[in-house]
């Protein structure tokens, strides 16, 4: 009898083990109100990047402020917050080479933040207007990005985690030296999915890193209604995988664990999971209530953790920023993200003939024939598509086609 | 040109392909040194490396993602399905993500370079889970691509058409035909026509369409047929998405009768698609109605295959039926 470690030891009594012998901690470096823990040591992370870090962080706080806001108004019909889950996504990003690949679930703008993606950006693919590089075709927050390295994103939860194992394994092909983020929730976890990719990647040794946002709840089930184990970090155990556990909502923490998994995932082709702790301050999307399913106590319990209040203290404390430049950044945030809006929002909608390109390399006769009927009906009944029936003329229809 | 069966053909353009684009690579369950099941990718871990071609953990639905994902990055993934019945673990995968990867993101990624190959269909006293014909599901999602080859010459140039093609494909391999189809195949690197069909036989009084290993059903049909004196036109339709519309139409208008025919299940069978386009872009010059000669709609049984089958005979009736009508 082997496994792949050893041969297995014979016993004589039946012994079980259910794994509560095995106690995974929580890797901290920032206390919840902002000082550091006196046996942390010295962060990595240079002003630089701290300063990167938290103009990003406030960056996703003012858009999902801002946006969830002009949903209410009716101006936008979908949105999803970030809000405090910003240290986890943005922390983790900031560790990586800005030509990682970045494969994300739906909750981390903040990553495109990081990297740059421009107001301008963000806003077309919100209103889904003709300057939306995929043409409007997505419901909100889609987001993608070939040149800042972030997969567009797709609603089918967990699909994207065997999809990082794959495209990390190319990476190790290719032999440039990177390798590929993928970030899921803990209720996501629970996909058929997740347990593939983490397999495939422990056995081909992929460099890939698996973060789960462990915020509690997957829209309104609770962890304990998602799974009976020791979190996801445990589950690595099976796949005898490098797992840490951190304090999602601590910057210093993410940042080093996710620089030290690099390194493990980079140099030595060996995958890794963190399950990052932290916790959804908002609702799950614009459409979800969760006054429903949680108390306000444990809501204002986990305010207090803000994980943007305890990086701005922190930084504070250093000399890298002051309250002045908060103000000043916040408002100056705030006046792009609603004067941008205010162009996305009055942009033509896609052309038409986006409609049908892309589906394939070469659109197909057929799918033509579909469109030119349909242009055709349109052209009879052009009061019923007041989105597309005064751009026919206008667009070159079939401009999409290949 | 070398005298090879269905599957060394298909071993064939694997080699070709591998070899001429290091970004090529193979791997499933049993794909490695084993080289498969049925040994469609014999020698090719020797010959490339386990890096290039190799075992995969037993998760159809971990094969596809990773190969999306490999595709994605800009590799050339052949993924193999073992038997094309246990592909629906992956269809997620197939449906949501390779389907929709370069429409959703308009073009900022692809997996284009993926190609899906799954054994399919009966014959080989499977049952329900080693015979399955499931291209109708796949055939009903935009932006998936669907091959089908019915022998040696064929399978080698769509496969290595397929591997190179723009577009993720789904390569059915007709598994019956595996050893029992041999024929000429030329040595060298060759593409055959993605959605393209091909009038295998001329005929003038009815078309009788089908693809894979139905194609030698229709043909000995045509046979019988001929000898009663009704000459018979054969199409193999060859891609099944997006379909050659076109040839069949021209082939209709000029026979006026069509038999479409699959293993696959009537109802909902990619034949009731071809017969609804047919009789409308055909309708004043059909002589009768279009016939299908499928599967029952049933799962796939065993101790009756023969009876499930849609053999020769069957299609025969169709054809007297359908000259008769």
């Amino acid at each position: 009898m082997k496994t792949t470690r050893s041969t297995v030891k014979p016993v004589h009594k039946p012994i079980f083990a259910n794994g509560d012998d095995i106690q995974i901690p929580v890797f901290t470096q920032l206390k919840p109100d902002g000082t550091v823990y006196a046996d942390a040591g010295p962060s990595s992370l240079d002003q630089a990047t701290a300063r990167r870090i938290y103009r990003a962080m406030l960056y996703t706080r003012v858009l999902d402020e801002r946006m969830l806001a002009a949903q209410r108004q009716g101006r936008l019909s979908f949105y999803m917050q970030c809000t405090g889950e910003e240290a986890a996504v943005i922390g983790s990003t900031a560790a990586l080479d800005d030509a990682d690949m970045i494969m994300a679930q739906y909750r981390e703008q903040g990553a495109l933040a990081y990297r740059g993606f421009t107001t301008d950006e963000f806003m077309d693919q919100l209103f889904g207007n003709e300057r939306d590089t995929a043409h409007g075709r997505q419901m909100p927050i889609h987001y993608g990005s070939r040149d800042l390295y972030y997969l567009t994103i797709s609603s089918p939860l967990a699909t994207q985690i065997p999809q990082a194992t794959g495209y990390a394994y190319g990476q190790k092909l290719a032999g440039k030296g990177n390798c590929t983020l993928t970030i899921f929730g803990e209720g996501a976890a629970s996909e058929g999915d997740f347990h593939a990719a983490l397999n495939m990647a422990s056995v081909h040794k992929v460099p890939v890193i698996f973060l789960c946002r462990n915020n509690g709840y997957a829209i309104s089930t609770p962890v304990a209604e998602q799974f009976a184990g020791d979190g996801i970090a445990a589950r690595a155990f099976g796949y005898r995988m490098q797992s840490i556990r951190v304090d999602g909502n601590d910057i210093l923490a993410m940042y080093e664990a996710t620089r030290e998994a690099r390194r493990l995932a980079v140099e030595h082709n060996e995958p890794v999971l963190i399950e990052a702790m932290t916790y959804r301050l908002a609702a799950h999307s614009s459409s979800d209530d969760p006054s429903g399913y949680r108390s306000k106590k444990e809501e204002e319990a986990w305010h207090k953790k803000d994980p943007l209040r305890r990086m701005q203290r922190w930084l504070i404390d250093r000399g890298w920023w002051n309250e002045d430049e908060e103000r000043e950044l916040t408002e100056s945030l705030r006046r792009e993200v609603l004067e941008t809006m205010k162009q996305a929002e009055k942009r033509r909608p896609p052309a038409l003939g986006t409609l049908v390109s892309d589906v394939y390399a070469e659109t197909p006769p057929l799918l033509r024939e579909q469109f030119e009927a349909l242009e055709a009906h349109i052209r009879r009944h052009p009061e019923t598509y007041p989105r597309s029936a005064p751009w026919l003329d206008d667009d070159s229809a079939t401009e999409g086609w290949a | 040109m070398s005298r090879m069966n269905l599957l060394q053909a298909v071993n064939n353009a694997l080699d070709t392909a591998m070899a001429a684009d290091e970004r090529v690579l193979c791997f499933g369950e049993d794909v490695g040194i084993f080289g498969g099941v049925f040994r469609a990718t014999s020698h090719l871990q020797e010959k490339y490396g386990r890096a290039r071609c190799f075992n995969t953990p037993l998760v159809e639905q971990g094969i596809i993602g990773f190969a999306n994902g490999l595709a994605a990055q800009g590799s050339v993934p052949v993924a193999e399905i073992q038997f094309a019945d246990y592909i629906y673990p992956a269809f997620d995968q197939l449906v949501n993500e390779t389907a929709k990867f370069r429409y959703r993101s308009g073009n900022l990624f692809d997996v284009g370079g993926l190609t899906v190959r799954a054994p399919y269909g009966g014959g080989i006293a499977g049952g329900h889970y080693h015979s399955q014909s499931p291209e109708a599901y796949f055939a009903h999602t935009p932006g998936l691509t669907v091959v089908v080859p019915r022998n040696p010459h064929q399978a080698k140039g769509l496969l290595l058409a397929s591997i190179r093609s723009p577009d993720p494909v789904i390569f059915f391999e007709p598994k019956r035909l595996y050893r029992a189809s041999v024929g000429e195949v030329p040595d060298e690197d060759y593409e055959l026509p993605l959605r393209q069909a091909e009038v295998i036989k001329e005929g003038n009084d009815i078309t009788l369409l089908a693809w894979g290993a139905q194609m030698e059903v229709i043909e000995q049909a045509a046979e019988m047929a001929e000898k009663e004196g009704v000459s018979c036109e054969l199409i193999d339709l060859r891609t099944i998405v997006p379909w050659d519309i076109e040839i069949v139409v021209q082939s209709v208008l000029k026979t006026g009768r069509l038999i479409v025919s699959h293993e696959a299940p009537l109802t909902g069978g990619f034949a009731s698609e071809i017969a609804a386009t047919i009789q409308s872009r055909c309708f004043l010059y059909l002589e009768s109605p279009i016939e299908r000669v499928t599967g029952l709609d049933t799962p796939f049984p065993l101790t009756l295959e023969k009876e499930y089958m849609p053999g020769p005979l069957k299609v025969l009736d169709a054809i007297h039926r359908t000259m008769g009508f």
